[in-house]
C-alpha cells in the first residue's frame, strides 16, 4: 500500500521534472522567419510582442472590419511573416503615370474585393487597369528601413552612365502628412524616396501600415481616417499605440537567417550570381545608419535589393502604377529568405508581384527589360550552373 | 445577470436545508446512480448523482474538473499550468407528479464565465410524449448532452464537440421528447424549437466559421437573432447487447436579416448533422465512443474564404479497464487506459483562386491513463499530440505534452 503512494509520487515528481523534454523541438531558428532581431532590450522585447500581437489581431464587423475589406488580420495575409499566396494577393487599379490615380472616386488605388455581410464589395471600374499584388515576407524591415537616403541614390544609375543596360532609380514621392523625416532624408522637389512596397511607393513602415490597415481590412487611424467605403472621415478604429506597437515589430523582426551556405555548390551558386549580373540589381550587401533601436544602428546586412525601381520589361508590365514610377517598373525585391517561401505559400512558389511565377527558375525568365542581359546569361549557363545558383538562392 | 444567479444559488444551497433546521451532514442522502449505466445519451441531464435533503423534493449535485498541464506547440510551451476548468452545479425538483425541474450551472474561469446550462420543466404526459421548455441544451450529437466530466477519460473536451460544435449549447426553447423499451432495446428522440446562433459564426476572432462563437452571444436567451427557431431533432435506438447509435440534426436561419422591420441581408441558413454512437464490447469490457458532424453554413459568395462553408470533424474515445480490484481502499476502484483520436477540418473545399485545398485542419491523438476510485470520481493522465495546418496548408504545427487532471461528482 505504502509503496504504491511512492511509486505514484515518484511517477508523478519525474513527470513534472521532465516536462521541457517531452514538448517536441521547435523549427531551428534559420528555418522560420519569425522571430525579433538580436540585441533587443526588454523594454524593445515588450513592445516587439505587443507588436506581434496586434499583427495577428483579427478584426470583425464590430471591431471595424470593412465593410469592404481583402482580409481580416495582417497575419491572414503574411502568415509566419511569409509570403503570401494568390488567394491573399490583393488587386490595385486606376494609375498609369505619375499624374496620380484616376479612379480615386471610384474606389482605387484598391479594390476592396471583400464585403461584410449585406454590403456589396467593389468592383474594377470599366476603364481602369489594374495589377495584383501577392503579399511579400515581412523580415528584417527595419534594416531597409534605417539605409541611408545617400546610400540608395548612391546605387541609382537613371541615365545608365555605366553602360551595363541597368538603370535603377528611387521612387520620389511626395510625404503623407503624418510622416516623420529620417534623418538625413534628401529631398527632390519636395518629394522624398520611399522604399517600401513592390513599385516602393510607401515612405517607411507607419506609411505601410497605416495603408495597410485602411486599405486591406478597412480599419482607420487616426493617421488615415479616411473609409474606404462611405468617403468620410470616420472615428478611428485602431489607435495610435497599436499601430506604433506593429510599426515597431515590423522593424524589429530578424533578417532571414541562411542554411547551407558553406555548401560547394551553393558556393558556386553565389559566384555565378554576380557573374551574371544578378548582384546589380539584387544587391547583397547594404548598411544602415544610425537607428534609435540599438540593434539596427551601423549594421551591415545581406538583403539582396537595392530598393530601387527597374524597368522589367513588356511582359511584366501591368499598365499600373504608383507614385513615380512607369507601369513595367518594379522595385529589386529583396531575395533573402527567398528559399523559406514555400513554407508560407502551402508548400508551393508563387513569385514576382503577382506570384505568376511556381519556381524560381519561372521567376528568372520572367526578367525582362534592364534585366534582358542578365537574364539572356542565366539561359546560357549549363543545366549544373543553374542548379547551383538556384541551390544558392534557396539558401538566402 | 450573474449576482442574480449567484444569489439564487447561495439561497437553494444554504435556505433549503436551513429551513429543515442545522446543516447536517446525515441530513444529505447519497440518491445512487451509477454513471456509467446503460442509459440513452440524451437521459444524461438525469442519470447524475445528486445529494437529496431528508424528504425534501430538492436535490443538489455537481461536479468540478481541475487539471496541470505542460503543453508546447513547435517547442514553444506556456509551461507549468494550473487550471480550475468548470465547477458546475445541478439543482433537481420535483414539483408535482410528473413536474420535474432540474438546472445546471457551471462557472468557469475562476467564475469569471457562469452560464446556465440548462434549467428546463420536465412535464410528462406519456413516456414516448413529455414537454421540456426552458433552457435546454440541444441534442445535435451526444457530447453536448453528455459532457459531464467525470464521465470522460481525458482532461480536455474534445476539439470536434467544443470548438466546432459548440459544448454545453444551451438555448432558451421549447420541445418534446419521449422514449419507448422492450426488452433489450430502446428507442428514444427530442425536438425542440428555441434560440440560436448569430452573425458572429462567421464574424468573430478565431477567423474561421465557429458555431461556438455564439455561446458568447448571452443575449441569445433573450432575443434571438434571426427571429427565426432553430431546429434541433435526435433519434436514438440503443441494445444493450450492442450499443447505441444517435442521429441528429440542428439547423435554421443564423442571420440577423431583418431589424426593426428593415430587411438587412438575405436569409442565412445553417445545417448541422451528426452521428454519435457507443458500446461496450462485452468480452473485453471495452468502451467505446464517438461522435462525427458536419457543419454547412451559407457564408455570403462577396465574403473571406477564411470562413469556410463546410466543416467536418468527431472523436473516437477508447476505453479499457485493465485493473478492477479493491485499490488503495477503494473497493470497485478501476485502472484504465484509454485512447482519443480527433480530426476536424474548419473549412472543407477548395480556393478560388488555384483549386487547392484548403487547410485548416488539426487532428490529435491522445492516449491516457485513467483511475476511477469510483465511478463518480476520475484521476486522469493524458499524452496529447497534435498536428495542425493554416489556411493555406503551411504547416504542421505540433503540440504535444501532458495533462493531469481530478474531475467528480459531489
Ligand atoms: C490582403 C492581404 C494583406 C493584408 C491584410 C496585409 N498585407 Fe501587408 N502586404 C500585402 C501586399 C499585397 C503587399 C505588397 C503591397 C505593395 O506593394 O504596396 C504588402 C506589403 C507589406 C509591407 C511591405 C513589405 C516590403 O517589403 O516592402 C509591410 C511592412 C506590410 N505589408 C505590413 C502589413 C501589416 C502591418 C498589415 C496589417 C496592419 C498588413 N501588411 C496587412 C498584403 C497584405
Ligand atoms: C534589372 C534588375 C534585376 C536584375 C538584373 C535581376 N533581377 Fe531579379 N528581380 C528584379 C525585380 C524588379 C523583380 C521583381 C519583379 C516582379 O515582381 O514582377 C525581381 C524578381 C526576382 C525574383 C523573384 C523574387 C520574389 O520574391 O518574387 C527572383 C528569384 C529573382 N529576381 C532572381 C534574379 C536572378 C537569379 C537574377 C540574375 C539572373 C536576377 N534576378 C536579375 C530585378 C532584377
Amino acid at each position: 500500500m505504502k509503496n504504491n503512494f511512492l511509486i505514484l509520487s515518484f511517477a508523478l515528481t519525474f513527470l513534472l521534472a521532465s516536462c521541457e523534454k517531452t514538448i517536441s523541438e521547435g523549427p531551428m531558428e534559420n528555418e522560420v522567419l519569425d522571430g525579433q532581431v538580436e540585441g533587443l532590450s526588454y523594454q524593445e522585447s515588450i513592445q516587439f510582442l505587443k507588436g506581434d500581437e496586434a499583427f495577428a489581431e483579427v478584426f470583425t464587423s464590430s471591431k471595424g472590419l470593412g465593410p469592404v475589406f481583402v482580409a481580416t488580420s495582417c497575419i491572414s495575409c503574411h502568415a509566419g511573416d511569409g509570403k503570401g499566396h494568390p488567394s491573399t494577393t490583393l488587386t490595385r487599379f486606376g494609375q498609369i503615370d505619375g499624374t496620380g490615380n484616376l479612379f480615386l472616386d471610384f474606389g482605387g488605388p484598391q479594390l476592396q474585393n471583400r464585403a461584410i455581410p449585406g454590403y456589396e464589395p467593389e468592383q474594377i471600374p470599366n476603364g481602369a487597369t489594374s495589377t495584383k499584388l501577392t503579399p511579400p515576407m515581412n523580415t528584417g524591415l527595419g534594416f531597409l528601413d534605417a539605409v541611408l537616403d545617400a546610400d540608395i541614390i548612391a546605387m541609382s544609375d537613371p541615365n545608365d552612365n555605366d553602360g551595363d543596360g541597368i538603370s535603377g532609380i528611387p521612387n520620389w514621392i511626395e510625404l503623407p502628412s503624418y510622416s516623420i523625416l529620417r534623418a538625413n532624408a534628401i529631398s527632390q522637389n519636395g518629394k522624398y524616396i520611399h522604399r517600401f512596397g513592390k513599385k516602393a511607393a510607401a515612405y517607411d513602415l507607419l506609411h505601410q501600415t497605416v495603408n495597410a490597415y485602411n486599405q486591406d481590412m478597412g480599419i482607420t487611424s487616426s493617421f488615415d481616417p479616411m473609409d474606404t467605403f462611405s468617403g468620410l472621415e470616420i472615428d478611428p478604429e485602431v489607435s495610435n499605440n497599436i499601430v506604433n506597437d506593429v510599426v515597431f515589430y515590423l522593424k524589429t523582426l530578424k533578417a532571414p537567417i541562411r542554411r547551407n551556405a558553406d555548401n560547394a555548390e551553393v558556393l558556386s551558386g553565389g559566384n555565378l550570381f554576380s557573374q551574371i549580373q544578378c548582384a546589380s540589381c539584387h544587391k547583397p550587401t547594404l548598411q544602415t545608419g544610425n537607428s534609435s533601436i540599438n540593434a539596427l544602428s551601423n549594421k551591415i546586412f545581406h538583403p539582396y535589393t537595392d530598393l530601387l525601381l527597374h524597368d522589367m520589361g513588356s511582359e511584366l508590365d501591368d499598365g499600373y502604377t504608383e507614385g513615380n514610377a512607369t507601369t513595367a517598373e518594379w522595385r529589386t525585391p529583396p531575395l533573402w529568405g527567398l528559399g523559406l517561401a514555400p513554407d508560407a505559400q502551402g508548400g508551393q512558389y508563387f513569385l514576382m508581384h503577382d506570384g505568376r511565377a511556381t519556381s524560381i527558375n519561372e521567376a528568372i525568365l520572367l526578367h525582362g527589360g534592364e534585366a534582358s542581359n542578365s537574364k539572356l546569361q542565366y539561359q546560357n549557363l549549363s543545366e549544373i550552373e543553374k542548379n547551383e545558383l538556384i541551390k544558392f538562392l534557396e539558401s538566402l | 445577470m450573474n449576482k442574480i444567479i449567484l444569489t439564487t444559488i447561495l439561497i437553494l444551497i444554504l435556505g433549503v436545508p436551513k429551513s429543515h433546521g442545522q446543516v447536517d451532514s446525515t441530513l444529505f442522502k447519497r440518491i445512487p446512480t451509477d454513471t456509467i449505466k446503460s442509459t440513452l445519451n440524451m437521459d444524461a441531464v438525469y442519470n447524475r448523482p445528486f445529494l437529496g435533503f431528508g424528504k425534501t423534493p430538492v436535490s443538489v449535485g455537481g461536479y468540478a474538473e481541475m487539471n496541470w498541464q505542460y503543453l508546447g506547440t513547435d517547442g514553444v510551451s506556456e509551461g507549468h499550468q494550473f487550471q480550475m476548468r468548470r465547477m458546475t452545479l445541478f439543482v433537481a425538483a420535483t414539483i408535482s407528479k410528473k413536474i420535474k425541474f432540474l438546472s445546471e450551472i457551471e462557472f468557469e474561469e475562476g467564475g469569471k464565465e457562469i452560464n446556465i446550462e440548462f434549467a428546463a420543466i420536465d412535464v410528462e404526459f406519456h413516456p414516448l410524449f413529455n414537454l421540456r421548455g426552458g433552457i435546454i441544451m440541444n441534442p445535435i450529437g451526444a457530447f453536448n448532452q453528455n459532457h459531464d466530466g467525470p464521465k470522460w477519460e481525458f482532461t480536455d473536451r474534445p476539439i470536434s464537440a467544443t470548438q466546432m460544435l459548440p459544448a454545453t449549447w444551451s438555448n432558451a426553447g421549447f420541445g418534446i421528447f419521449g422514449k419507448k423499451y422492450s426488452k433489450d432495446w430502446m428507442i428514444g428522440y427530442e425536438a425542440y424549437l428555441s434560440g440560436g446562433f448569430d452573425n458572429s459564426i462567421i464574424d468573430n476572432e478565431e477567423n474561421r466559421t465557429s458555431l461556438a462563437a455564439s455561446k458568447a452571444n448571452h443575449e441569445r436567451f433573450e432575443e434571438s437573432a434571426s427571429g427565426t427557431p432553430l431546429y434541433t431533432a435526435k433519434l436514438a435506438v440503443r441494445n444493450n447487447k450492442i450499443g447505441e447509435l444517435g442521429l441528429s440534426y440542428m439547423g435554421g436561419i443564423y442571420n440577423n436579416f431583418d431589424d426593426d422591420g428593415v430587411e438587412l441581408d438575405q436569409k442565412r441558413n445553417l445545417d448541422v448533422f451528426a452521428i454519435d454512437f457507443n458500446s461496450t464490447i462485452a468480452k473485453t469490457s471495452t468502451f467505446i465512443t464517438g461522435e462525427w458532424a458536419w457543419v454547412s453554413v451559407d457564408v455570403p459568395s462577396t465574403y473571406t474564404q477564411q470562413y469556410g462553408r463546410k466543416q467536418k470533424g468527431g472523436f473516437v474515445d477508447i476505453v479499457q479497464p485493465v485493473l478492477k480490484k479493491k485499490i488503495l481502499g477503494w473497493e470497485k476502484a478501476v485502472l484504465n487506459l484509454a485512447c482519443r483520436l480527433e480530426y476536424v477540418d474548419w473549412n472543407v473545399g477548395t480556393f478560388n483562386e488555384t483549386g487547392g485545398n484548403i487547410g485548416e485542419d488539426v487532428w490529435s491523438i491522445m492516449p491516457a491513463v485513467s483511475f476511477r476510485p469510483t465511478s463518480q470520481t476520475v484521476f486522469r493522465l493524458n499524452y496529447r499530440y497534435q498536428e495542425q495546418n493554416d489556411i493555406l496548408g503551411n504547416g504542421p504545427a505540433i503540440t504535444n505534452g501532458f495533462s493531469f487532471g481530478i474531475s467528480s461528482y459531489f
